[in-house]
Formats: structure tokens, sequence, C-alpha cells
């Protein structure tokens, strides 16, 4: 399902009708646990003053789901932890805030694993979201719910946020096109930060020229988020003929299985048909990229979730003496493991006398990594490889091993500790599992238009 | 007790870290209002400052310009490129569990602070760095519970951070001094002491003199007055001395002060330290200065201290002058600009010395011990350059100027002042046959007789009597000096 297929239906009916038809079928599908509030209430509000005339725009009562991470009216702001289960947020995330400046109605709030820690939403407080296309299977995450309702066609589009992987390999386990912007493209703030220097917000769609639509709405600068950058995304009709592709080499070995591989091949000949010219790359410093990734965003999200500390908001802990006992218990019933883990993890990088052996080295190993990106760019318009290394596993698989579920972010943290921008478009699926695989393109920074074009002509491969 | 000659077996050595509130309209990363003063609790705090979810820092560059004048007035070098970094640390009084202060990359660099002395010496006191930072807020405790008030969190700080070249409490006390100076005249804090504008945490050692190290040190923290700095030193020198003498190991500490007792109290050792987890702050792109921007910003800056005392050396006033003529600047600004009036007839050197004596003695001690005074808007250097006047054509006996200067004080509308001290009787007699017939008359007069007689006996000091019975009889208005010499011409 399309934007433009729930504008025909607005128009043949109503905003009111579509809104209560789309909340029906969220209900219907309520077994994917990929919701985990509706907006009932607020969203029959809006698609009222939709057909009243009162709100426009060029998504007027187009119906979309916003991970729970976003600061959103209507419905707690969960973060899928018990920390934030009853956080009603008093503002609005600026992503959201565009997005119903132009008539849009968030009908609900998906999944996630909590704090966004994770990449399967097996995390989650609440319990995992369901694969669309298996149900034995994960959905991938960590904005796996987002991913699920845009498959299951729930809505035509959902917003997540993207740290290291988040919205791209849910995308792919989940069949639908997954954008993660330039660092600094869409503002950061109103949305729970995991990692600062990594976190960004993008959206899934069915196809790309609605990502397009709804990246065109929420880029730009905003003077509450200081990294944003000036607004630089222009839609590009016309896609650039006789682009340098590198197809990096480092993500094509066989610790990416050979099914996935094959998707990707098959979208690389598809590539070289329309013209463009595609040669093997190598990025030596991408096999470090998950040894930086996960010594500095455990450091920034031990620092970002400092502040849940039970005295202002929040989960408090009930029936302690000391201000410690209050701090200890609130952190520890309020995070899950894999919290803990990441905390634990960030803050032994960032102690003093360790400091410099992680966080100064892994820094200077982010920009060696940086380098080779701007090396290859200099001589390709863009790069291109898998997404994940496989296809959705099963639910519980991978949950006691902490390290086989970090290495499925191997080939999508690079870009993320350069902030460039990537996207996970539908490959099809594969000829083994059936399920769904994602192929990525990533470019150099602010070529983000570049990318979805490229990836729109992908759709006829 | 420590004596005299065990305390000058050793030496002192004092650093000081100094916090200064900015005196910015809104806070260091939101734009609620930065004045926390009077105000009910948590009435002035953004999502910002409240540490809600999602909630990201954006930079007050106003802040960011105080700095680039701090860091004039402490004859420092501004960092082109500096940036923020994250002291972690969980307190209630600390929402995001961090302090956003700028620890390996600061915004002023070195520099150094001349310190006048009262004895005329100066003392220089390095700079090591200065940075800009968050504060905290506020906690007050009731028996079982503590309630936190956010409405600080987030005030715009710069911290001073000097090396340790101080070696006296004096000298501790006229650092402290000096920098409130420097930041008041620089426009950088309101410098409102009483509401903790300024706060000095004092690092003190003892070490026996010609020793090669410095000794442990103490941290007396969070002292709110420059007389604290100099009792808290002093204090602080003597029980570390005295540890010492007994061949005993000063620990490294943290002490606060008590003010009531005059003594300092252990507050944490340092096996207590915590590790702060010190973090680039990601939310927060460096700050980029170039020296055009830099040098635009100094460029509008008020005379600072150190220019005022090469002025005011000039007109050849004591130290004393000097210094109370600076500090009342600040205590009384936006009731009466001093050093302006003064400046404003530094051509005449004799006038522009005359009026800040006059400022001094007179104006100054006036203000100070009439606090609820008010002083209206007249022009004062009317006033005063017509006081000048009169004195300098005799006119006016300094006694009745003061009388006369008091009684103008305030009025709606300044007289003419010759016409009002005439009015009023104070204008004193300089001719001299008038006066000549009043001395005859007091020499004459019975009552005289003892002192004449001791003044033919060549005791001077009688003369004062006979001029004040001269002064009396003449209702006040007779010249004393033309009395005394017409008396000495009689005797």
């Amino acid at each position: 399902m399309t934007i433009s297929d729930i504008q025909d239906q607005i128009k043949a009916s109503s905003a009111r009708a579509v809104v209560e038809k789309v909340i029906a079928k969220a209900r219907e599908k309520a077994d994917y646990h990929a919701l985990l509030n509706l907006t009932e209430e607020r969203a029959l509000q809006r698609a009222d003053d939709v057909d009243a005339g009162k709100i426009t725009g060029k998504l007027a009562g187009v119906p979309f789901v916003v991970k729970d991470n976003f600061l959103a009216f209507g419905a707690p702001t969960t973060a899928a932890s018990k920390m934030l289960e009853h956080f009603d947020a008093p503002l609005q995330a600026t992503a959201v805030e565009k997005l119903e400046a132009e008539g849009a109605i968030c009908i609900g709030k998906s999944n996630l694993d909590a704090f966004a820690h994770g990449g399967s939403t097996e995390n989650s407080a609440f319990g995992p979201t369901k694969n669309a296309f298996d149900t034995e299977r994960v959905s991938g995450g960590s904005s796996g719910g987002s991913a699920v309702v845009t498959a299951l066609d729930i809505v035509p589009f959902a917003l997540g946020s993207d740290t290291g992987g988040s919205i791209r390999q849910p995308a792919s386990f989940n069949g639908v096109v997954g954008v993660k912007p330039t660092y600094g493209m869409i503002s950061r703030y109103g949305v729970v930060a995991m990692a600062s220097s990594t976190d960004v917000i993008g959206s899934f769609t069915t196809n790309v020229a609605d990502a397009e639509l709804v990246s065109s709405i929420m880029a730009g600068c905003d003077v509450r988020d200081m990294t944003t950058l000036p607004d630089f995304f222009q839609v590009q009709t016309e896609v650039k003929p006789g682009q340098k592709i590198g197809l990096i080499a480092d993500f094509m070995t066989d610790g990416v299985d050979a099914d996935v591989r094959a998707k990707v091949n098959q979208y690389v000949d598809g590539l070289k048909a329309k013209g463009h010219i595609i040669e093997s790359v190598n990025l030596p410093m991408a096999e470090y990229a998950l040894a930086i990734y996960y010594i500095l965003v455990p450091a920034e999200l031990s620092s970002n979730l400092a502040r849940y500390d039970g005295i202002r908001y929040g989960h408090r802990a009930e029936a302690v003496k000391t201000l410690a006992e209050l701090y200890g218990r609130t952190r520890d019933e309020g995070f899950v493991t894999e919290n803990k883990r990441r905390i634990m993890i960030g803050s032994y990088v960032l102690s003093s006398g360790f400091f410099d052996a992680y966080y100064l080295q892994a820094q200077k190993a982010r920009t060696l990594l940086i380098n080779q990106f701007n090396e290859l760019f200099k001589k390709y318009d863009l790069l291109i490889g898998p997404v994940a290394p496989t296809t959705a596993f099963k639910i519980g698989e991978n949950t006691a091993d902490p390290i086989k579920m970090y290495l499925g972010d191997i080939m999508t943290v690079p870009t993320s500790l350069a902030g460039l921008p990537a996207i996970s478009v539908p490959a099809g699926k594969s000829d083994v599992s059936g399920l769904p695989v994602g192929v990525q393109l990533m470019g150099p920074m602010r070529s983000d238009a570049n990318l979805l074009a490229l990836a729109r002509s992908m759709e006829t491969i | 007790m420590m004596t005299d000659e065990i305390l000058a077996k050793y030496d002192m050595t004092i650093g000081v870290e100094c916090h200064v509130q900015l005196a910015t309209k809104t806070k260091l990363f939101s734009g609620v209002d930065n004045d926390a003063r009077d105000k009910s609790p948590n009435s002035v705090v953004s999502p910002i400052d409240y540490a809600l979810p999602g909630m990201l820092p954006v930079l007050n560059r106003a802040a960011v310009d105080l700095a680039i004048k701090a860091g004039k007035a402490l004859n420092s070098t501004i960092a082109k490129v500096s940036r923020f970094d994250r002291k972690h640390y969980f307190y209630p009084d600390l929402p995001k569990g961090y302090q956003t202060t700028q620890m390996y990359q600061p915004i002023i660099g070195a520099g150094v602070v001349h310190v006048p002395m009262e004895d005329g010496s100066i003392i220089d006191v390095r700079i090591h760095h200065a940075h800009l930072e968050e504060d905290a807020g506020k906690l007050t405790h009731y028996g079982s519970y503590s309630l936190v008030d956010l409405n600080r969190a987030g005030t715009p700080l710069i911290e001073i951070v000097s090396e340790p070249d101080i070696h006296s409490s004096a000298a501790a006390k006229g650092y402290v001094n000096e920098l409130y100076r420097l930041m008041t005249y620089a426009g950088v804090t309101n410098g409102d002491l009483f509401h903790g504008n300024m706060r000095f945490d004092v690092n003190v050692s003892a070490a026996l003199k010609g020793a090669a190290e410095l000794g442990k040190r103490a941290e007396v923290k969070n002292l709110n007055s420059f007389r604290s700095v100099e009792r808290a030193a002093e204090y602080e020198f003597k029980r570390q001395v005295e540890i010492l003498e007994h061949g005993e190991k000063v620990v490294q500490e943290t002490r606060g002060w008590d003010d009531a007792k005059q003594k300092t109290t252990s507050q944490r050792s340092k096996e207590d330290a915590q590790d702060y987890r010190y973090m680039p702050d990601a939310d927060i792109p460096p700050i980029i200065l170039d020296d055009t921007e830099i040098a635009a910003i100094q460029a509008d800056m008020p005379r600072l201290p150190g220019d005022w005392r090469l002025i005011l050396q000039k007109l050849g006033l004591e130290y004393l002058a000097i210094e109370t003529l600076l500090d009342a600047e600040n205590e009384f600004r936006g009731k009466i600009n001093i050093l302006q009036m003064i400046e404003s007839v530094i051509d005449d050197t004799k006038k522009a010395k005359f009026i800040a004596n006059w400022t001094v003695n007179n104006f100054i001690t006036i203000l100070r011990s009439e606090p609820s005074l008010n002083i209206g808007s007249i022009d004062y250097l009317s006033l005063q350059t017509a006081i000048y006047d009169l004195i300098e054509s005799n006119k006016l006996s300094s006694t009745n100027a003061k009388v006369l200067f008091r009684e103008l004080i305030g009025v709606d509308e300044l007289p003419n002042v010759e016409t009002y001290a005439t009015e009023k009787g104070y204008i004193q007699v300089s001719d001299e046959s008038a006066i000549a017939a009043i001395v005859d008359e007091v020499l004459a007069d019975p009552i005289s007789q003892k002192a004449v007689e001791d003044l033919r006996n060549g005791n001077d000091k009688v003369i004062g009597f006979l001029v004040g019975q001269i002064m009396k009889k003449s209702g006040g208005k007779a010249n004393p000096a033309l009395a005394q010499k017409l008396i000495k011409e009689r005797i």
C-alpha cells in the first residue's frame, strides 16, 4: 500500500473512514505485536479535522506509525521500557510535528528493543514483534514494529531511528524500503537518544517514491537540534546515468549467507544492465567497524541514559531507604538486561584509566574508517552491498549470544559511524528461505537524493 | 597553637578555582530565564533543563560572547576551536546525570591576573585556563526528605582556574577581589555575591620552605566572599602546619568552610573521589571562532580595572583612594557612574583629583553609611565642580562644603550652588578688615587670655582654640587660614 493508494481511498470515502479501517486492521494484526499503543482518539479527532478541512497538507489524512522512542501525543512514549511505560510526552518530536503539519495522522506507536538496544525487538520490555512473513521469526530491530506495520500494509509509512542499522536491518527482514539519511538531515529533537553521534531519523515505506516524499517533509535545519544541517534534500526525478558503483568485497565473503549474496549479485547485474559501472572495492577498516561501534555507542548511550534516575519522571523504585538504593533499584527495574549490559560496557570504556585505550582509540579508528569511505567516494558515486548477513532469524535463536546478535550489525554500522546515508532496498525473496532480502546502497554525505533516485530505478529490476 | 615562628618555616601555596555566573538573559542550553533569584522553585525550567527524553542542548551564543570578554579581562588567549564534554555523576540536582562542561578544549586559554596589593606591589597570578559549563540545581533537605529546585540548573558559568601562584591569605583575598572587579567591569557577571554569582574553591597546601615539592593540598569548596577566602586559607594553612609539625601527613581531601565557627571541616577524601567518565558531547558542535570575531567582541567592552588604575594613578591618587573608587563603581552601579564622572574632567588634573578625593571621602562615605538614601538624578559632577570652585576661591570652608554637599544630595533640582551657599550663610568671609575686627574682639575677650599668654610663650597649639572662637563669633563664615594669619600678626 502506497501513500497515493491511501490518498485515493480518502478521496473516495473520508479520512475518518480510512483511519477507522487502518485501526481495525492494526487490531486484527495484533498478534504480530508490532504496535505497543494505538493513538486512536487523537487520530480520529485529526481525521475529522481533515474531513472538515481544518487540517490540510501534502499528507492530509494519511495514517502513519512512529517508533515508540519518538515523543508523540496520544499515547505514552515508552521506548519499549518499564522505565518510561507511563511517560506521557508534553511535546512532540520535530519529525512528527513536520508530518502533522502536512496533515499526516499518527495512529499508533510501534515496538522496538528497549531504548533501541538490539536488532530483533526481542529486547522490548513488552515482548518481541513477529516477522511480517513468518511469525516464528524476528522482525529485526530495533525499529522492528515500524517495519512490520509497513510490510503488513497497515499504514503506508512508519518512522524509525537508526543508530547502527535499526531501520535498514528490519526493512531488509520485512521487504520494505528503509532509509537512514545523512547524519543531521532530519532533526533528532524529541527522539529518545541512544548514541548522539550516530542516531538518525528515517522512514519505512513500501516504495521509494513515498520515502522521498516523507524525507522531503522531515528534512531540514532545526534550531532545537544543533547537529542538523541546512536543508539540502531535493528529490531527483531523473537517475544520473552511468554512475560508478563500488561493490564492497569485504561484505561479500562467507560470513554472509549465500542466498543473501545471490540477491545482491542479481541487483548488481540489474544495475549494470541499466548502464551503471560496478567495480569490486575494498573497505579494510570495515573489519574494525563493529569493535569501534560497540565501544563508542555504549559509551554514548551510558551517558544518554543517565537521566533515567527515578527523580523527575518515569519509573521509580518503591520503598527505598537511601539515594543510592533509589538509583540502583529504579535502574535495575526500569532497564532490560541488554540496556544494563551496554551501560556497563559504556561506563567501563569511559572510566578513568580505560578512556584512552578504548574510547580515544576507537575514535581514532573511526576517523580512519571515515577516511577510507572518503577515498572510495573520490572514485565512486555510491557503494553497494548486503544489509544483513542473514535473512530474519528465529525468535530466540540468538538471544543467548549477544556477540552473534552484534555480528548482525556488521554491514550497517560502518555508514552509521561515518554519518553517511544508506538505504535498504527490497531485493525480493531468498531462493533458500523465501524470506525478504535487502540490498544496501551507501553514498557520501548529502547524497541522499541520488541514492533514493537510484533505489527507485531498482524497483524495475 | 602555631606560633608565627613555626608558621614562618613553611610556605603557603594557594590555587583558586572560581565559578562566575554569566549575566545572560537565558540559560546556557535553553531559552528560559537565567535569573533564578526570588523565583518560586522549578518555575524557570525548560524541558531541556528538566532533561526530558529526546531533549537536546542549544548553545546560547551570548554566553560564548561573555566568555570571550572574560578572556580579555584575564589577559588570556581565546581558543579558535573549543568543545563541550560531559562530566558524569548521579545526584538529584543534576537532571541529565552529567554536567555539560569543557574538559578537553576550553574556550579560554592561559592568561594572567595582576593583583594590586596594599603595599603598592603587584602579584601576578597565572590563569591555567577558564571554561564554560552549566550550573546544577539546588537541593533543600527537610528531615528525612529532600526537595529539588532546578531553577539554577543550566545557568551558564565560567570556571576560572588559577595556577598555584598565591602564597599568602592576603594575596588570595586580593586575587579573588581582583577577579570580581575584572568580571564585573567586563560585564561578564552581575556580581551578586549574596546570590552566589561568584563562588570560590581554594586549594591550600603547606610545605617546608625550600622543599622540592608542594605539600598535599586540601580544597576548601564553595566560598562566597573575599573575606571567607582569606580566612579559610589562613585557617587551612595553620591546620596543615600543625599536622606536619606533629610529623603526620595531610590528607588530600575536599573541605567545607563553616562561616559561623570560622573553620574548615572535612567533606570527602580523595579515596571517595568519583570517576566522572568525561566524554565529548556529540550533541553540541564545536565553537569555532576567528580573530576578527574575537576582536570585534573584545573591542565592544568597557574599560577594565587595570586601565582605570593607570588613569587614576596619573592624578596622584593613593592606593586606597583608587581601590575605593574602583569598588564603589561596582557598588553603586546604576546609581551613579563614578569613574566616568572623574574621567570627564581628567584634563584638569587638579580638579579631577579634587573630585576623586571628594568622592572617596564624602560621597562614597555617605552612600555607604546611608544605604537607603535616594540620590536622585541631579548632576553630581556639576555639584562637585561648584564645590571645587568655591573652595578654590576661598569662598567655602571644607567643613561647610561637607554640610552643603550632604544637604544637596537627592534634591529634585540642583540650585545654583553659590547662591544656595550664600543664602544658607555658608560662604566664608575673606575680607581681611571684617575678620580683623572679630580677631581683635576675641583677643580682647577675657576667656582668651590664657591662650594668648600660652601663644606668646611659644605654645602654637592653642591657636586652634582662638581660631575656633573666631569661627564661632563669625557664625562659621570666617576664613580660618586668614584668621590664623591675623592672630599671628597681632601677637
